[in-house]
C-alpha cells in the first residue's frame, strides 16, 4: 500500500475537462470501423485541414469518436459550439468537410444542406446507457474516458464500499445478461464471491458470433475503458484477481484498441496491484479467438481460451465452482459489463427504473436489413417492435412490406408483422419463440422467402455444429438436407412431418446451447409463415428419388458422414 | 496445487526447420513472447498464418514440439477453428460477408459474380493463386449490408459490379504484399 499507487481520477478529470473547455468549438467525426470503411477518414482530414488553413486550431478542436450509431447515413460530424445547440452533419465526404470548415466552422453559419436534425426520431427515441460515450469521447484516450466520469465507480467500489455491497447493488438494479440467455447478473456474481479459491477469473465474452450482430465489437473498439472498468468491478465484488477479454479474430481494431486500454489503464494504475491504495488488485489479458461460433458458450469458451478445442462440456459443474484450469470463473457479456460502472454511478433504482418489471435497463441493437435507417442502437426495454421498425428504422426500404424481424441470430426466431406490437424484453420475445438474444436485428420484407431464411441458419448451424453430441452434428445436417429438398420442390407432407420431428429431438437431446436452439428459427418460421412452405411441397411420390432420408434407412448413413467431415478437419479452405 | 501451466516448463527449441528461412525467426520471436506456454497455441497458430500465410504440415510439427504438445492435438485445434487455412492463400484475397444482413441484402449475388467474373470456386483459390474467394461468418458491418473485403479493405453497400470492378483494380495493381498486413482488415474468413 504505497502513495505511489493512489491515482487522482480528479486532477485528470480536471486537467482534460479544462484543456477542452478551451476550445470555442468541438467537432466530434465519427471514426468508427463503419464510417472510415464509409470515408470517414477523408472527410475529417478535409475538416482538419480547414481548420489549418484558417488558422481555428485554437479555437476548434477536431476528434476522432465511436460509432454514432446511424451507419447507414455516415459518416457523421457533429460540431458542438460553446453556448449553442449541436449540429449534426450526415452522409459527410471530403468536399462537405471542407464545405463545414469554411463556412461553420469559419463564418458561423450551419451548411443545412446536409445538416440532419438531431430531432430525427432515430436519435430522439433512444435513451443512452451502455453508448452514452460513443460519439462523444476519443475512445484511444483514457483522458477522455475519465474526463466523462470514468473509473469514478471503480475508485468509489474500491474505496468506500464492501464486496458484498457491490454484489447487493447490482443485484438490486435487476441488471440481467446482455449475452441472450438473461440470466440475472447479480445472482452470478453472487455465486463466485461465494465459491472459495485463491484463485478466481472474470471473464468478459467479446466472441459475438451471431451473424448481423455487432453490439460488443462497437463498446470494446470505441469505449473499450467502460469494459475493463466493469471487469475491475466485477473482480473487486466477487474477489477475482485475473481477467480475460476474448475478442473474435474477426475484430483486430477491437483488439488493438483493448490492447492499447489495458497498457494506459496499467499506467495510470487503474489495472494491476494494490488499485487505489487497497488490497485489491487486478489484471486483464486479451484472449483471440480463431473462428468458431460454438465458442460463446461458456464452457466451450473456457476450452478456447486454455489453448483447446472449443467443445462444450456438461454443466453442472458451472464456471463459478469449476473455470478456467479448475478454479472458479465467472463469464459476463460484454454488454452486460458495460453498464456495470453506469449502474454504480447512477444507482441502481435509477437503472432499474428504466425498462420493464422483469427486464431492466437498456438493450443496445444492430438494426439491419431492409430498413431506411440502419445503424447501432440502445432501446429502453419494453418499447415495442413497432417503434423499433418504423420510428427508429424509419420503415422498410423502397416502399416494400414488412414481412418479418429476425433476432437472436441462429438461435431465435423470425417475428412476424402481426406481433409489432409486442414489447421488446427477454420474456416477451421468448414468448413469440424468439430469444432477444445477443442484439442483432435484422428487417426482412416482403421478398425475402422464410423457408430460404431457415435454411440459411440452418447452414450456419451445421457448420458451426462442433461434433462432439450427436444430436446437434447429425441433427443439424439432415435439417439442412431436408430444407434443401423443401426448397428444390423434392419435398412431400412427409418431409415436413419429418423435419418436424426431428426440431423437437435435436432441441431436447442435444448438449449445448448451439443445438437446443438450433431449431428455433425453423420453428419459428414453420408457425408463422407455413404456408410458405407448404406452397414448396410435391404430392408424395413425386421427385422420390434423392429425398434425403425418403425411405428412413440413410439417417444413420448421414450421421456417419456428418462425424467423419467433422473429424477431418474439412474447415481448411 | 495449481493445474495452470508452467512457463518455468518451456524448453527453447529451434522454431522451424530452416534455419536460414527468416520466416522461422519472426516464429521463434512470437513462441518467446508466449513462453512456449502451451495453453498460448491459437496465439501461436494465428502468428504463424500471419507468419508463413497458412498452416503446413512442417510448420505444425515444430509448433508442437516447441509447445511440447502431441501432433494430434495441434492438428485437432488447427482443425477445429475456421480461421486456420491449410493451403496458400491467393496474392489477392475477396472476402464475402455472408452474415445475416448481408445475406438477406444479396451477398449469394456478389459471390456468384465473383466467382463467375474471375472463374474461381466459392471458398477456393484460382489456379495461377491469383485470387482467393471467401466468405466470412459476420463482418460485423451490418448496417453497411451487403459489405465485402478486397484486400483488407472494406466495399460496402456493394454491388456485384462494383465488387467485381474492385478486384480487377486490386489485381492489376502490383500484387498485394499480403492481404493478413492489413492492420485494419478483419482476418478473413472460410470456404
Amino acid at each position: 500500500m504505497s502513495v505511489n499507487n493512489e491515482v487522482d481520477l480528479f486532477d485528470i478529470a480536471h486537467k482534460e475537462r479544462e484543456e477542452q473547455a478551451a476550445f470555442r468549438r468541438t467537432v466530434l467525426c465519427c471514426g468508427s470501423t463503419a464510417c472510415l470503411s464509409g470515408g470517414a477518414q477523408a472527410a475529417i482530414d478535409a475538416i482538419q485541414a480547414g481548420v489549418t488553413e484558417k488558422g481555428l486550431q485554437q479555437e476548434v478542436r477536431v476528434v476522432a469518436t465511436g460509432c454514432m450509431g446511424l451507419c447507414s447515413r455516415g459518416p457523421l460530424v457533429k460540431v458542438r459550439t460553446r453556448g449553442e445547440d449541436d449540429v449534426l452533419y450526415a452522409d459527410v465526404d471530403a468536399a462537405t468537410g471542407t464545405r463545414i470548415a469554411e463556412e461553420h466552422l469559419v463564418a458561423g453559419k450551419p451548411v443545412e444542406d446536409v445538416r440532419m436534425s438531431l430531432e430525427h426520431p432515430f436519435f430522439a427515441r433512444q435513451e443512452r446507457v451502455v453508448l452514452e460515450n460513443m460519439g462523444e469521447i476519443d475512445p484511444n484516450r483514457i483522458e477522455d474516458y475519465i474526463a466523462h466520469g470514468g473509473y469514478r465507480a471503480l475508485r468509489d467500489a474500491v474505496t468506500t464500499m464492501t464486496p458484498a455491497g457491490v454484489v447487493g447493488i447490482v443485484q438490486r438494479s435487476g441488471l440481467r445478461g446482455r449475452g441472450g440467455g438473461g440470466y440475472p447478473a447479480g445472482s452470478k456474481w453472487a455465486l463466485l464471491a461465494k465459491a472459495q479459491s485463491d484463485q478466481k477469473s472474470i471473464i468478459a465474452n467479446g466472441d459475438e458470433g451471431d451473424p448481423g450482430a455487432y453490439m460488443d465489437r462497437t463498446v470494446m473498439e470505441d469505449d473499450p475503458h467502460r469494459v475493463l472498468e466493469g471487469m475491475a468491478i466485477a473482480a473487486f465484488a466477487t474477489g477475482a484477481s485475473k481477467g480475460y477479454i476474448y475478442v473474435r479474430a474477426e475484430y483486430p481494431v477491437a483488439v488493438r484498441r483493448l490492447e492499447q486500454a489495458i497498457r494506459q489503464a496499467k499506467r495510470n494504475k487503474l489495472l494491476g496491484k494494490n488499485l487505489f491504495g487497497s488490497e485489491f488488485s487486478f489484471d486483464v489479458e486479451i484472449r483471440i479467438g480463431a473462428g468458431a461460433f460454438v465458442c460463446g458458450e461458456e464452457t466451450a469458451l473456457m476450452a478456447s481460451i486454455m489453448g483447446q478445442r472449443g467443445t462444450p462440456v456438461l454443466r453442472p459443474p458451472y464456471p463459478t465452482e469449476r473455470g478456467l484450469w479448475g478454479h472458479p470463473s465467472m463469464i459476463n457479456n460484454v454488454e452486460t459489463l458495460a453498464n456495470v460502472p453506469t449502474i454504480l454511478r447512477r444507482g441502481p433504482d435509477w437503472f432499474a427504473d428504466i425498462g420493464t418489471e422483469t427486464s431492466r435497463g437498456t438493450k443496445v441493437f444492430a438494426l439491419a436489413g431492409k430498413l431506411n435507417n440502419t445503424g447501432l442502437i440502445e432501446v429502453p426495454m419494453g418499447i415495442t417492435l413497432r417503434e423499433i421498425v418504423e420510428e427508429i428504422g424509419g420503415g422498410v426500404a423502397g416502399g416494400k412490406a414488412f414481412k418479418a424481424a429476425q433476432t437472436g441470430g441462429p438461435s431465435g426466431g423470425c417475428i412476424p408483422a402481426k406481433h409489432l406490437d409486442t414489447p421488446v424484453d427477454y420474456d416477451s420475445l421468448m414468448a413469440l419463440g424468439s430469444i432477444m438474444g445477443s442484439g442483432g436485428l435484422i428487417v426482412m420484407d416482403e421478398d425475402v422467402s422464410m423457408p430460404e431464411v431457415a435454411r440459411f441458419f440452418m447452414r450456419f448451424c451445421m457448420d458451426e455444429s462442433c461434433g462432439k453430441c450427436l444430436p446437434c452434428r447429425a441433427g443439424t445436417y439432415e435439417m439442412h438436407e431436408l430444407l434443401e429438398a423443401l426448397i428444390a420442390g423434392r419435398g412431400t407432407a412427409a418431409t415436413l412431418v419429418r423435419l418436424e420431428t426431428l426440431c423437437d429431438v435435436v432441441r431436447t437431446n442435444s448438449l449445448c446451447g448451439l443445438g437446443q436452439t438450433a431449431p428455433n428459427p425453423v420453428l419459428s418460421t414453420l408457425h408463422y409463415f407455413r404456408s410458405e412452405y407448404e406452397a414448396l411441397l410435391v404430392p408424395e411420390g413425386a421427385h422420390l428419388a434423392g429425398l434425403p432420408g425418403a425411405h428412413g434407412a440413410t439417417a444413420a448413413a448421414h450421421a456417419g458422414a456428418a462425424a467423419g467431415r467433422s473429424a477431418a478437419g474439412e474447415r481448411s479452405a | 496445487m495449481s493445474a495452470m501451466p508452467s512457463p518455468g516448463a518451456a524448453r527453447t527449441r529451434p522454431a522451424a526447420a530452416a534455419a536460414d528461412d527468416p520466416r522461422a525467426a519472426l516464429l521463434t520471436t512470437q513462441l518467446k513472447k508466449v513462453r512456449y506456454r502451451a495453453d498460448a497455441l491459437i496465439e501461436v497458430l494465428h502468428a504463424v498464418q500471419d507468419i508463413y500465410g497458412y498452416l503446413s504440415p512442417e510448420v505444425l510439427h515444430t509448433v508442437a514440439d516447441a509447445l511440447q504438445l502431441p501432433p494430434s492435438r495441434v492438428l485437432g485445434v488447427a482443425t477445429f477453428y475456421h480461421l486456420f487455412s491449410f493451403e496458400p492463400r491467393g496474392d489477392h484475397i475477396c472476402t464475402v460477408c455472408t452474415g445475416t444482413a448481408c445475406f438477406v441484402k444479396g451477398a449469394d449475388a456478389l459471390v456468384a459474380g465473383v466467382s463467375e467474373a474471375f472463374g474461381v470456386a466459392k471458398g477456393g483459390t484460382k489456379e495461377d493463386r491469383s485470387l482467393s474467394l471467401l466468405e466470412a461468418r459476420c463482418i460485423g458491418s451490418c448496417g453497411l449490408a451487403p459489405a465485402a473485403l478486397v484486400d483488407g479493405a472494406m466495399v460496402a453497400k456493394a454491388t456485384p459490379e462494383r465488387l467485381v470492378e474492385t478486384v480487377r483494380t486490386a489485381m492489376a495493381a502490383a500484387p498485394a504484399a499480403s492481404a493478413s498486413a492489413e492492420p485494419e482488415s478483419p482476418a478473413g474468413g472460410v470456404a
